[in-house]
This record gives C-alpha cells, structure tokens and sequence, in this order.
C-alpha cells in the first residue's frame, strides 16, 4: 500500500506488559489529529498486533502498521528503533510521536540520531503554521512556556504522558504488516521482567486531574496511609515528596517534581510538605493548590489557592469526614 | 577499564532559574551554576567501582569555557582526568549536535563504559543517553535503579510503573542511572588540592570534526518564549479546630469534590 495520508503524523504505540494498548496512546494520537493524519506503529511479539491495532484505531489511528517481532522482548531499545525507521520510510511523516516514557526516551533518541532528524523533548502540546509542527513546552517548573520546531524534515517529539487532553474520533480497523530489516545495532539484553500486579483502582498520577501529595511531614509508611484515604475520598492520585520517597513511605514512581513526575491537575493537595523549589517545579501548574502543614513559613504557602496552618493528623481526618458527610 | 561520565553544569534549582527571553538560552548570570546532582551520582557510581577495582574514571562535559571550575569538582571527587568541550558555537546545541559532538568526544578518548543520569535537572530530555548508544553503536541500559558492574559486562534493573526489568549486556557500553542510586561522596581537601594537578583537556569542535554552523543536517530551533506570571498565594488561614471542615468547604465551592 502507497496510499498514505498527504500529512501523515506517525504515532508510536505502547503495549502494557499484559499486551494492552498503553494508555498514553489515546494523548499521542489526540494530538496527532490536531496537526494531521495519525499513522500509528505497533511493535509487538507474535500474535499480540491484531489487539493493539484495533485499540489504536478506536482511539483514531487512521492506518496501523504493525511489527510482531520475538526480539521485542529479548533486546532493549533497538528492535523498536529499527522497525521505527522502517515505518518513517514508508510513511515520510511530517511528526512523529513518542511518549515521553523510559521506553519512549530511548527509541526517540535512537530514532533520531540514526536518521539525522530534530528532537523536541517533553512536549505539552502540539500546533501546526504554515511553515510545519511546531511543539510546545513548558520549561524550568512551568515558569517558561517554549515553542520550537524543525529546521527542516520531521520534528521528532517526545510527549509529556497525561499533558494532552485533545482525543481523536474512532477509525475504522486497516491493519499492515510491516517486515524491517534488523540494523544489526549492539543492544542490551532484557533478562526478565518482573510485572507489578496493578491491584489498585486508583487514577495514574501522570495525567491525574487531582492529585493528593503527602511529604515528611507524614512522619511514617503507616501513618502515608492517611493521604491514601483522602485520596480515595477525592477520587484522586497519590503523590509524594523526594523525602517521603526517600523515607521508604512510597514509591518513587509517585514523586512528584523536578526530578519526578511533572502533573498539571485542576487540584493538587499537598499535605506535610514543605513545597520546596524542586517539588513546585512539578506542580505549581495545577488550577487549584490547598495545602496543610504545621509551619506556617512554609514555601508550600506561596503556591497555595488555599492553605491551612495546622497538624495533619487533626485537620485530615476531619476533612475525610466532613466529605464523607455531605456524599450521604 | 575505562569509564566515562558526562556531567552537566546546570543553574541550581534551589535558586529562581531564568531564561534569556532575547536568545532563549539559560541565563547563567541569573542563578548559581552547579554541577547537576545526577551527574553526580553518576561519577559516584564510576568512583565505587573504582574503588575496588582497576579503572580509570574520566568526567567529560560540553559546556562554555567558564564552566571549567563546576566540571573541575569531579576531579575533587576523585576523577582521574577531565574533557571539556568548549565552543562559543555550540552555545545553544540542539541535541542532535550535543549527542554527535559528545559521541565524538567519547570516541577520541576511549572508552569501555558511559554513565551518565537519567535526566538532567535543566533539560529533562532524558535522550542523550540513547543517542549517544546509537552514535557510538553500543548497547543503552538506560534509567538503573541498580547497577553492577563486571570486567567484561554490566548489568543493572530498572523500575517502571508496570514493573521491573533486569538488562545486562557486553562492555562497550552506555548506561544511565536514576537517583534512587546513592547520594555521592563530598570533595576533602586533599581531592580538592590534587584536582589541580590532574589532566585537564578542553576541545574545541573543530578538534572532533564537527561544524556546529552545518546547515545540512537538521536541528530543533526555538521559535517562541514567553515568561508565565508567577503565581500568588492564596487564603491561608490557621487551624482552630475547623481547618478540616473549612477545607471541605473550599472544595465544595469550586466544584473540587
Ligand atoms: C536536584 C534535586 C532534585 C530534587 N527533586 C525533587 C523532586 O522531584 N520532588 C521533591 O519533592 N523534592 C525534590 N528535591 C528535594 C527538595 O529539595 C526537598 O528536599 C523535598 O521536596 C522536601 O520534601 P518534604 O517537603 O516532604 O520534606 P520537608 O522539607 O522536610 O518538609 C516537611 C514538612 O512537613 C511539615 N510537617 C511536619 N509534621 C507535620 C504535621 N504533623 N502536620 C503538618 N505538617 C507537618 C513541616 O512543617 C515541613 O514543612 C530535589 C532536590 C534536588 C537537589
């Protein structure tokens, strides 16, 4: 088939460990219709294509061109930049998308630095002028907004996961196979991979349209379990501080901040957090900002829509069952 | 074994961090330049190696000439030797031209291994060290959380939100650590009188065949910048035995719950 779109944005698909579409596909292909055509790749091992592909079209994939591979699963990186090259050469896209994930980083960069192409990294948005794609950022912490755009030849991006709410309409299911030569590139090998079973109900923090935070200020791993409460009460993502991180009260794929997650939710609730500089840098972009902490100093105060000088212990409780009260 | 670690100069982020609105560059003058914590560590996982093991730690770093004094700390740290590249036309670099300029400069001086941090407090890219894995045609162990490193191999794990993966491959290689990694060790006195004495290298572009000025190859260009109003502090009031209760209140208002 020759027949691509005149104004192809190529869009590569993640798959879950279980062989589900990531969700960070509907953002990706949301902001692919706003400039063009999207085109969508799914690189899988064998038999896992078929799924992906009618997931991406009801998420609006115009065409899906699919990879089933084995090395997919064996080697790191390079199996997906390769069948990345193959596609961009038959479809000569205008863009091409890529989560801004680990995964997605490292296929960007290597994509790019084998075919000469510009990269924008850690888009929030995307337009289009005359002269081409244009993508936008939001730099040191939100207090810069960045546009930039490719000299000439596709403009490469990566995007930030949950900063695109633009959602493309379903297309009908046109599947084609793609079969890319291996560029024989050194990679390494992925020796396992241990899943974590996704027990929980609760909304992804990348992405989140509310977020409860909790830092040190929550004094233990026992006692974080009071910002998971108010979380669930809210319907709400868990975040945390570099130091609850540190302190072993939660993951760190729940920090949020300079050197963790960026999010930009309508309420954001820091609790026992002091809201230093790094930590604001990932969350002074959210609509509305109510913070507790016990020092009324405290930077968090600065940011915060609305802030209450108190203890947690007293004021989160109360707060739990006073929503709980007006949900009856 | 030689080990390579790329180091970035950033401006400190416990300070206000300002971007030149004429140029779009880092206003350097604005807050203080430090050595990026990451890269740190990354120097930190070189020097425990070689702590206990025959290897050469080499921190290299592409940078304007009056960087030299931050890059200079990795040598107080315990850093055998230096390489900074320095070009007035590299001021402002795409990636593409940083990752083909470093990749030279890697290249010129040797190596077995590459580490560098996952993402740098400035940039937050997080590319570079996939670009210069496929720039050099090595393999990219990218984003570790552990690292082990062996004569002939390295290996380490990296942690997702889906769960966590075990990567291992062949020395040459590239490999970039996340900062669940230690905290790195402070320069002493002695570091600090001995980096004065270690070999320092600065390369110009031309020195690693690259035009900063070629035309031919394509580049990221900012095209816009704009500064966005700070915010301001809201209501803040003090807990009499209600702030719970106020908050819900608050919320309620807004249509926040
Ligand atoms: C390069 C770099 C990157 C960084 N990246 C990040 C990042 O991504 N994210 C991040 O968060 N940090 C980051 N940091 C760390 C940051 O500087 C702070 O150290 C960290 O954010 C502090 O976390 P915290 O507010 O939980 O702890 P603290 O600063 O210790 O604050 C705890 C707060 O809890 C309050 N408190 C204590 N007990 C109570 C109570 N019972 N009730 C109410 N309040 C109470 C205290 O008054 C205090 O304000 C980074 C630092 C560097 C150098």
């Amino acid at each position: 088939m020759t027949d691509y779109p005149a104004d192809p944005i190529l869009v590569l698909l993640e798959a879950t460990p279980t062989g589900e579409l990531a969700k960070s596909a509907a953002g990706l292909l949301g902001a692919a219709s706003l400039i063009g055509t999207p085109v969508a790749l799914a690189v899988t091992a064998a038999g896992r294509s078929q799924a992906i592909a009618e997931q991406a079209a009801a998420a609006g994939a115009e065409r899906v061109l699919v990879v089933e591979t084995e090395a997919v699963v064996a080697r790191l990186s390079v199996p997906i930049a390769d069948a990345l090259a193959a596609a961009a050469a038959v479809v000569a896209p205008d863009a091409v998308l890529i989560s801004n994930s680990m995964e997605g980083r490292d296929v960007a960069g290597r994509f790019a630095a084998r075919t000469s192409a510009a990269l924008a990294v850690d888009a929030v948005g995307l337009s289009r002028d005359a002269e081409g794609v244009i993508a936008h950022h939001s730099v040191y912490g939100g207090a810069y907004n960045v546009d930039s755009a490719a000299t000439f030849g596709p403009l490469v991006v990566t995007v930030r996961e949950g900063a695109v709410e633009a959602r493309a309409e379903a297309r009908p299911v046109a599947i084609e196979t793609l079969e890319p030569q291996p560029s024989g590139k050194a990679a390494a090998s992925i020796e396992s991979f241990e899943s974590v079973t996704a027990t929980s109900t609760r909304p992804e923090l990348k992405g989140a349209t509310k977020v409860v935070s909790g830092g040190r200020g929550l004094g233990s791993a026992e006692s974080f379990a009071l910002v998971e409460q108010l979380a669930d009460t809210l319907g709400a993502a868990i975040g945390a501080s570099r130091a609850a991180v540190d302190a072993g009260y939660i993951p760190q794929s729940h920090q949020v901040g300079q050197t963790g997650v960026s999010v930009s939710p309508h309420l954001y609730v820091a609790l026992g957090i002091s809201g230093a500089i790094q930590h604001r840098a990932g969350m002074q972009t959210a609509k509305t900002i109510v913070a507790v902490n016990k020092d009324p100093d405290a930077p968090i105060f600065e940011v915060a829509d609305f802030g209450v000088v108190g203890d947690v212990f007293t004021v989160v409780p109360q707060l739990i069952s006073a929503l709980a009260e007006r949900k009856k | 074994m030689k080990i390579i670690v790329i180091v970035k100069e950033v401006p400190d982020t416990y300070g206000e961090r300002k971007l030149d609105l004429e140029t779009g560059l880092a206003d350097r003058a604005a807050s203080e330049p430090v050595l990026d914590e990451i890269g740190e560590r990354a120097l930190e996982v070189a020097l425990s190696h070689a702590d206990a093991n025959e290897a050469e730690v080499v921190v290299m770093s592409m940078a304007p000439e009056r960087a030299a004094a931050t890059i200079r700390k990795g040598l107080a740290m315990g850093a055998a030797s230096a390489v900074q590249v320095a070009d007035p036309g590299l001021a402002g670099a795409d990636l593409g031209l940083t990752a083909r300029t470093l990749a030279a400069a890697i290249r010129k001086t040797g190596f077995d291994l590459v580490i560098t941090g996952n993402l740098s407090t400035d940039g937050s890219g997080g590319v570079l060290p996939a670009m210069l894995a496929e720039l050099l045609d090595v393999p990219n162990l990218t984003a570790l959380s552990s690292v082990e490193i062996a004569a002939d191999s390295v290996s380490g794990g990296r942690d997702s939100d889906d769960g966590t993966m075990r990567l291992s491959a062949k020395l040459p290689a590239v490999i970039s650590i996340t900062e669940a990694l230690p905290d790195a060790r402070f320069p002493n006195f002695k570091g600090i009188m001995a980096a004065k004495k270690k070999p320092f290298e600065t390369l110009a572009a031309a020195d690693l065949g690259i035009d900063p000025q070629d035309l031919s190859v394509a580049a990221s260009i900012m095209t816009a910048i704009a500064e966005k109003p700070p915010r301001s502090a809201g209501v803040k009031i003090t807990d009499e035995g209600d702030g719970g209760v106020k908050i819900a209140e608050f919320l309620v208002e807004n249509r926040l719950a």
